[in-house]
């Protein structure tokens, strides 16, 4: 195939940009561990304030010490719908739904997950002091525009 | 309309219609979410308009506009089209199942949005509409593919003219999806809404989905690369630079177009990170062919205004047929690609997507994408093919040299107001964007108010757009009309090449697909899971 001198330098350079591209996305999610949240853990939605863990909803330190929030959506709710954490140290999310899929938008933050009825989404983040707005992403009813939240980040007093 | 293309007419009405219902929804939802007062309004009313705008646009006008288009290419640069009655039963098979989703979403029993997710449930009607919408556009494919045969018996050893190897191309990357899509719907969608199964995985259901949701975008995208690689150049007056480049490009989306399909699951449990990274990568393969063409076309018009007499070094561009309202609809949606490509760039990035994911972002993402790239290379596109097709000139002509820049003012109001606002944090679809004032949500107030203004202006170009349409389809003296030519390249097409070996790359696509999902449903599917009963909250 005869390509036109131009046009091969515009097709390497083109290849070289999405190469630089691809590389810049590798180095952060192996460096510096920026990945979506990925995990896979299965629930029956049908008895989620039975499964351990998400009987009562909200911040637990575990004995290891590490902070997580537990949240459960449901039409057209957040339980619980107010959550305070810590500013700056990791905060392990953990989220289900009951019904249909939601999502997990704190807005500001890179705290953005869909939120799947009998799957358990999970991911960690730390976040800075601030009142965020937690709000519903994916439709769920008529009444999607209305499922909201609060997190609040808190500097620690000590 | 000459009785040679009925048919393809037959077609293009149905998209026009859709097209016109999809925008006057459209512009009622714009404003509504600006906050204006509409009368009779509701959030019922808001969600059931997301529903038909979605299933309109993206599924109605888009495929029985290419069906349409890929009929008139096939009999023009093949000189036929095998098994026409066929042709005519996929076009019924289609408009019914059209009508029968379109008649339940406007009772208010299908408002699940255009992306249906599991456990959201609509009324059985909507899954089995969409699916005979897709089986008439299989039988769409089918004629092509025969249509091609047919014409390859009779010329061994030559290349299969370019518009109809993208028109394949279009074909095929359309069986690799919908063959997802069948998967969802037919596996488990209609099932479950009939009563048979209880319960179905959402997770699954998803995966499935996207798994068509992404190269339908290519299905959209191709045809409108058709109509810039072999009308553009000639209306322009010039050559197509490179015709084997051009096949090369349409070989690589019959290859990347599908296995790309978690980077719209990025933020979903269950699958794995390394396998939303590799979808990354293929994601940004696709990239490649875009950039080829964006090359590729705007040497096939420097050529145009070179021959036109240009000689300074931008000097072409002012040469170019500005006032033709094919050429500025086509090169003014072509142009539009260069940023909507770079925002699908971010999209697709594994971690920069959780800055974007499921807000206003995306919408302004796919407006400029398959809501002008698309879309307006359509509209172009129809100026084209009315007169061809009716021997009526294009009237009034003035309207039409003015649409294409109104659609692109009301584009830039409303689709850059829609990313800025998705940065702020703003979901996508949603009927009341306050939050009960929270403060965060009065900084995006604002924007949604731009982002009306803008849906005002482009309401104004679709119905130019739709006068143009009536008027040249339905009045006027019919005259001789003008034939259909397609662009001669630079350098004399040899016999067929690598890039011609179509039944080659579609098995390299499937080999890709299976590897993109094999694992990561497999291994889903191992897992024990639970599933969900439908609800309708509508």
């Amino acid at each position: 195939m005869k390509v036109d001198l131009y046009e091969k330098i515009w097709m390497w350079l083109a290849a070289g940009m999405i190469a630089a591209f691809l590389g810049a996305i590798t180095f952060a999610a192996g460096s510096q561990a920026i990945r979506p949240p990925s995990h896979l853990e299965t629930i029956d939605p049908a008895t989620v304030y039975d499964a351990p863990g998400f009987s009562a909803p909200g911040l637990v330190e575990e004995p290891d010490g590490r902070l997580v929030v537990s949240v459960v959506a449901e039409m057209f709710l957040f339980d619980p719908d107010e959550i305070r954490v810590p500013a700056r140290r990791p905060i392990t999310v953990r989220i289900t739904a009951t019904d249909v899929i939601h999502g997990f938008d704190v807005v500001g933050t890179n705290a953005n997950a869909m939120v799947v009825p009998g799957y358990v989404t999970e991911f960690t983040l730390s976040f800075e002091p601030g009142e965020y707005l937690i709000a519903c992403h994916e439709y769920c009813g008529l009444l999607h525009h209305d499922m909201q939240g609060v997190l609040i980040a808190e500097e620690e007093t000590s | 309309m000459s009785g040679r293309h009925r048919l393809a007419g037959a077609h293009l009405a149905v998209a026009i219609t859709a097209f016109a219902l999809a925008a006057c929804l459209g512009l009622l939802q714009a404003l509504s979410i600006a906050g204006i007062e509409l009368p009779e309004w509701s959030e019922d009313l808001f969600y059931l308009s997301v529903t038909a705008h979605g299933v309109l646009m993206a599924l109605v006008f888009t495929t029985f506009f290419i069906m349409g288009l890929g009929y008139v290419l096939a009999r023009e640069s093949l000189g036929r089209l095998a098994g026409e009655r066929a042709a005519w039963v996929g076009f019924w098979v289609a408009l019914v199942g059209s009508g029968a989703a379109a008649w339940v979403i406007l009772r208010g029993d299908a408002t699940v949005l255009y992306t249906f997710y599991p456990p959201l449930q609509a009324h059985p009607a909507f899954y089995i509409g969409a699916t005979l919408l897709v089986v008439g556009s299989w039988i769409w494919g089918a004629v092509l593919l025969a249509s091609y045969r047919s014409w390859r018996r009779e010329h061994r050893g030559e290349a299969v003219p370019l518009p109809v190897h993208g028109m394949l191309a279009a074909v095929i990357v359309w069986y690799l999806a919908t063959a997802g899509l069948a998967a969802e719907v037919v596996g488990m969608l209609i099932p479950w809404s009939l009563g048979l199964v209880a319960t179905i995985d959402p997770v699954v259901a998803r995966t499935y989905f996207w798994w068509f949701g992404h190269p339908l975008t290519y299905f959209w995208l191709i045809p409108a690369y058709v109509v810039w690689y072999t009308v553009l150049p000639q209306v322009a007056g010039g050559r197509l630079f490179s015709d084997p480049l051009a096949r090369m490009v349409f070989v690589l989306f019959i290859l990347f177009s599908t296995p790309v399909g978690f980077h719209h699951q990025f933020t979903d449990p269950g699958i794995e990170a390394g396998w939303k990274l590799a979808h990354t990568f293929s994601t940004y393969a696709i990239l490649y062919p875009s950039l080829v063409t964006a090359f590729t076309i705007v040497a096939s018009l420097e050529v145009a205004g070179r021959l036109g007499g240009a000689r300074g070094l931008f000097d072409w561009i002012g040469r170019l047929p500005w006032r033709d309202p094919f050429f500025s609809a086509v090169t003014l949606a072509m142009l539009t690609f260069t940023v909507g490509g770079f925002g699908g760039a971010i999209n697709a990035a594994y971690a920069m997507n959780a800055m974007v994911h499921n807000t206003a972002w995306i919408q302004g993402h796919f407006h400029l994408t398959v809501g002008t790239t698309v879309a307006l290379s359509f509209m172009g596109a129809t100026y084209w093919l009315l007169p061809r097709l009716t021997g009526r000139p294009l009237r009034p002509l003035a309207l039409a040299r003015l649409q294409p820049w109104g659609w692109i003012l009301g584009m830039a109001l409303f689709s850059g107001s829609n990313h800025v606002a998705g940065l702020m944090g703003l979901p996508r679809r949603i009927y009341d964007v306050s939050y009960f004032g929270a403060e965060q949500a009065s900084r995006w107030i604002p924007l949604t108010k731009v982002a009306a203004l803008g849906a005002v202006i482009l309401f104004a170009s679709a119905f130019a757009f739709l006068v143009v349409v009536v008027v040249s389809a339905w009045t006027g003296r019919r005259g001789e009309a003008p034939a259909f030519e397609f662009a001669r390249p630079l350098a004399p097409v040899a016999g067929p090449g690598i890039w011609d070996r179509l039944g080659l790359w579609t098995l390299v696509a499937a080999v890709l697909v299976a590897l993109a999902y094999g694992y990561p449903l497999l291994h889903l599917l191992a897992q024990e899971r639970f599933g969900s009963p439908g609800v309708s909250p509508f």
